[in-house]
């Protein structure tokens, strides 16, 4: 039998990745829009704060985040609770893998939406708060439709590079693929098997978001004229 | 709250130059993740530029193959590509047999092979593209000066689009020095890895998480600058223009 019957747990294991790397997305997307309008906030100490988080967090591997987020934190939650005299929880290994994926790829799209917004014409906003609209419906209405074409290829290269960063979330103790690989690995002695499969999951999600991603790009660009030399 | 003699008395560890280096380096520590990047850039550069002569190329049995290449090792993640190669290759025997194990069983070769690999799959791109987008006018400067097609390729083509890939180059540098902690995870001393033996020594998550965070950091930092002076020397001449 292929792997022993070891695929059903490593598909399963997949689905959990998977859902990671979408939670994650979600995350990082509303962080990367707090950030965006941070940035451009006149604010200075908004700005400010944002400017660091963006910066520090994309100067720092992936996997160190991770070791000081997810140790860190539950050391501090430890701490805390034994202070109070009560029984400290056990974070839960999913939610700090989403937390800690989406706090470091916020970063990367608190640029991605900041060069979005920037190149839409500031007459469009102005137009629209000019019309008596509210800051919020300004941007739903006038700013995202219209930065979503800009925001649409790095935002593509930041959820592939999430989607591999994910793999590193056995680390903190997750069941995702990388982990049911290293029991299947270990059980049926055949781990290049094993870890081609893996590669071939991996490169079935990559392929299936870059076709669909590239069609959203395409479909978002509708009625924009390309240069041809 | 810190610990502030831990990260102290540990702090030569973490630069690396104990005894702790795994065979065939000469180091631990920074100075392995230094070494490991280092190599993995050298041979990656060295193998990228006539692959992404061959991507360029209009045969497309010379430009299919690297095209897959580059997908393959782009598309899935490094540390997958790390663990097929350390752990997937004992899986047969005539590689076993080979005279090539001695090397392929040590982690340290094992990750610069996958770093190597996956650094010049992405540097290839940079590569071919810029290569497409080299300007007519310098190839048929070259052509009318009467020169062939290697010479050409020597003086003209690759020289200009290694330039013109400076920037998009640095940022996979910077990508690079961070993929190397994951060295860690298949055993090796590297900045990351001495962090976490440090944490399971001591649990305590703050003191070498932080430092090894503030090393990668003013790292960036170094490349980013470094890359910024090259870019002033080499692409002076696509700077706009100071009045």
């Amino acid at each position: 039998m292929f792997l022993q019957g070891y695929l059903p747990s490593i598909m399963e294991g997949t689905i959990l990745t998977l859902q990671v790397a979408v939670s994650a997305l979600l995350v990082s997307v509303v962080l990367g829009l707090i950030g965006a309008m941070f940035k451009m906030s006149p604010s200075k100490p908004l700005a400010w704060l944002a400017e660091v988080y963006s910066t520090v967090v994309r100067g720092v591997p992936d996997l160190v985040w991770m070791l000081l987020l997810f140790f860190g934190v539950q050391m501090l939650i430890n701490e805390l609770f034994s202070q109070m005299g009560w029984e400290a929880p056990e974070i839960n290994s999913f939610f700090a893998g989403v937390m800690t994926i989406g706090f470091i790829f916020g970063a990367y799209m608190t640029e991605t939406f900041r060069g979005a917004i920037m190149a839409v014409p500031k007459g469009q906003m102005e137009a629209g708060l000019a019309y008596g609209m509210s800051p919020l419906r300004v941007f739903l209405r006038i700013t995202f439709p219209q930065m979503v074409r800009f925001a649409l290829p790095s935002f593509s290269n930041n959820w592939l590079v999430l989607v591999k960063s994910t793999a590193l979330v056995s680390v903190i103790g997750l069941n995702d693929v990388m982990y049911r690989a290293d029991t299947a690995k270990s059980i049926t002695q055949e781990p290049f098997t094993v870890y081609a499969v893996v590669g071939c999951i991996f490169l079935a999600i990559t392929s299936v978001s870059d076709f669909a991603l590239k069609r959203l790009e395409k479909r978002y660009s509708t009625g924009v004229r390309e240069t041809e030399l | 709250m810190i610990d502030l003699n831990l990260i102290i008395e540990r702090f030569p560890a973490f630069l690396g130059g104990t005894d702790g280096a795994p065979i065939l380096s000469t180091s631990d520590g920074l100075q392995l993740t230094l070494e490991l990047l280092g190599l993995s850039l050298a041979f990656g550069l060295l193998l990228a530029v006539p692959m992404a002569l061959m991507r360029v190329s209009r045969n497309k049995w010379v430009a299919r193959p690297v095209w897959l290449y580059t997908y393959v090792f782009r598309g899935t993640p490094l540390l997958v590509q790390l663990f097929i190669i350390y752990y997937g290759l004992s899986q047969f025997d005539w590689v076993r047999d080979s005279w090539a194990w001695e090397y392929l069983r040590e982690a340290y070769v094992c990750a610069i092979l996958a770093f190597t690999l996956n650094t010049a799959a992405y540097t290839t791109e940079i590569l071919a593209g810029q290569i497409r987008n080299t300007h007519y006018g310098e190839i048929e400067a070259a052509k009318a000066m009467g020169m062939g097609k290697w010479l050409m390729m020597r003086r003209i083509v690759i020289p200009s689009a290694l330039r013109r890939a400076l920037p998009a180059y640095s940022n996979e540098v910077v990508m690079m020095m961070q993929s190397t902690s994951i060295a860690g995870l298949v055993t090796l001393a590297d900045l990351t890895g001495v962090a976490r033996r440090v944490f399971s020594d001591t649990y305590m998550p703050f003191e070498p998480f932080l430092t090894v965070a503030g090393i990668y950091l003013v790292m960036t930092f170094a490349l980013v600058w470094l890359f910024k002076k090259a870019e002033q020397r080499w692409l002076a001449y696509l700077a706009p223009r100071k009045h």
